[in-house]
């Protein structure tokens, strides 16, 4: 059986950083919809923002082709409301897909529960998939569009604008609560030298 | 049982620089970013077709997927996060089995939140095609509007349904 090893070294990677980032704990995650904790954005933002920058850095270097690499096209309706779907999965149940197998490997049962109920969504939408095909995966604007596209402007105005929410953000929430350094750790903290929170 | 004694969490600003590296390293060794769903849905079809092999017609959203089977990238992806995950806890000392979620309700509730919530967000992966990971983040990262718009959807229905479930959160500290 040919194992795609990318997939196995990369997934690892991104589960080490979601479970270190305190991503497998429900508490943290919706904390962030009641904005008494901002990891979640400060997470994802970042993580946009610094793939975006390399993405197009690779781009003007000649290194790869945005045609080469995948690009979501906007099917607006099944977008939106799928998007709001897992919005609402997370503040009823406590995680999104990826975060529901980090709990789930880190020990928490409620992690497994949620992703059974996937599984049943799944099902869900499987039954219903005739009925509403049409109108949720109807293709809005050209395939694959890219906001700069959407706005007629550089990708480097959009990157240094969302690099200045997250700067502005981030400034605004961590002056209101300093984060506290035994709270979060570099993951770069040689082991044992990290304060134990309790 | 909570983990005793752990590790404190990663700063967030050095977390996602980390999984933008990771992003962009999976981008430009695949030509796609990062998910979850795809795994779930395949092992969904494929696992109710090795139990009910008649279950998907010709036509049904599934049937690709249960045809496809299981040794696909995305698959083995999903095995990684699990097994990036494991490890990390437990290096980090924060495993610890337990049924975790709102404290203000018991046990078996949490467990019928987590069922339910999933559902939903199996049900709106499958609209999206794509969650958080591949579409919201995955999405996002090369500027793709439908990206932002997920994350849009995601939000306002999360911080929404996030405040009526507000009650159920309190008494607890927030680390």
């Amino acid at each position: 059986m040919m194992i795609p090893w990318t997939g196995l070294a990369l997934g690892i990677l991104f589960g080490v950083i979601l479970e270190g980032a305190g991503f497998g704990d429900p508490g943290c995650l919706t904390a962030q919809l009641r904005f008494t904790n901002w990891a979640v954005f400060k997470v994802m933002f970042t993580a946009i923002v610094v793939s975006g920058i390399l993405i197009y850095a690779s781009r003007a270097l000649g290194l790869i082709h945005l045609s080469d690499i995948f690009v979501p096209s906007v099917y607006f309706w099944g977008t939106l409301l799928g998007g709001a779907g897992v919005g609402i999965g997370m503040a009823v149940g406590g995680y999104c897909p990826g975060t529901s197998a980090v709990a789930m490997a880190s020990g928490r049962l409620d992690g497994l529960l949620f992703l059974i109920g996937i599984g049943g969504g799944t099902l869900a939408f499987n039954a219903v998939f005739p009925a509403i095909k049409s109108w949720i995966y109807a293709q809005t604007g050209p395939a694959s569009i890219t906001v700069p596209q959407l706005l007629h402007v550089s990708p480097w105005v959009v990157l240094a604008v969302l690099l200045a929410v997250l700067v502005t953000i981030s400034w605004l929430v961590d002056r209101a609560k300093p984060a506290s350094p035994r709270t979060t750790v570099s993951p770069f903290t040689p082991a044992g030298t990290a304060q134990p929170k309790h | 049982m909570r983990a005793v004694n752990p590790r404190p969490r990663w700063n967030p600003y050095l977390s996602g620089i980390a999984l933008g590296v990771v992003l962009f390293a999976t981008f430009f060794a695949t030509g796609h970013g990062l998910g979850v769903t795809g795994a779930t849905t395949a092992m969904t079809a494929v696992g109710v077709a090795s139990v009910a092999p008649h279950a998907f017609g010709a036509h049904d959203y599934l049937a690709a997927y249960a045809r496809s089977g299981l040794n696909s990238w995305i698959v083995w992806e999903v095995i990684g996060v699990i097994v990036g995950a494991l490890a990390g806890s437990l290096l980090g000392r924060r495993f610890g089995p337990q049924i975790d979620g709102p404290p203000r309700v018991r046990s078996f509730g949490r467990l019928g939140l987590a069922l339910l919530g999933g559902a939903a967000s199996g049900f709106g992966a499958r609209m999206a095609m794509g969650c958080t990971s591949g579409m919201g983040l995955s999405g996002s990262a090369p500027l793709a509007a439908a990206g932002f718009l997920f994350l849009i959807g995601f939000f306002a229905a999360g911080v929404a349904f996030g405040t009526i479930f507000k009650p159920l959160w309190q008494r607890k500290s927030i680390s």
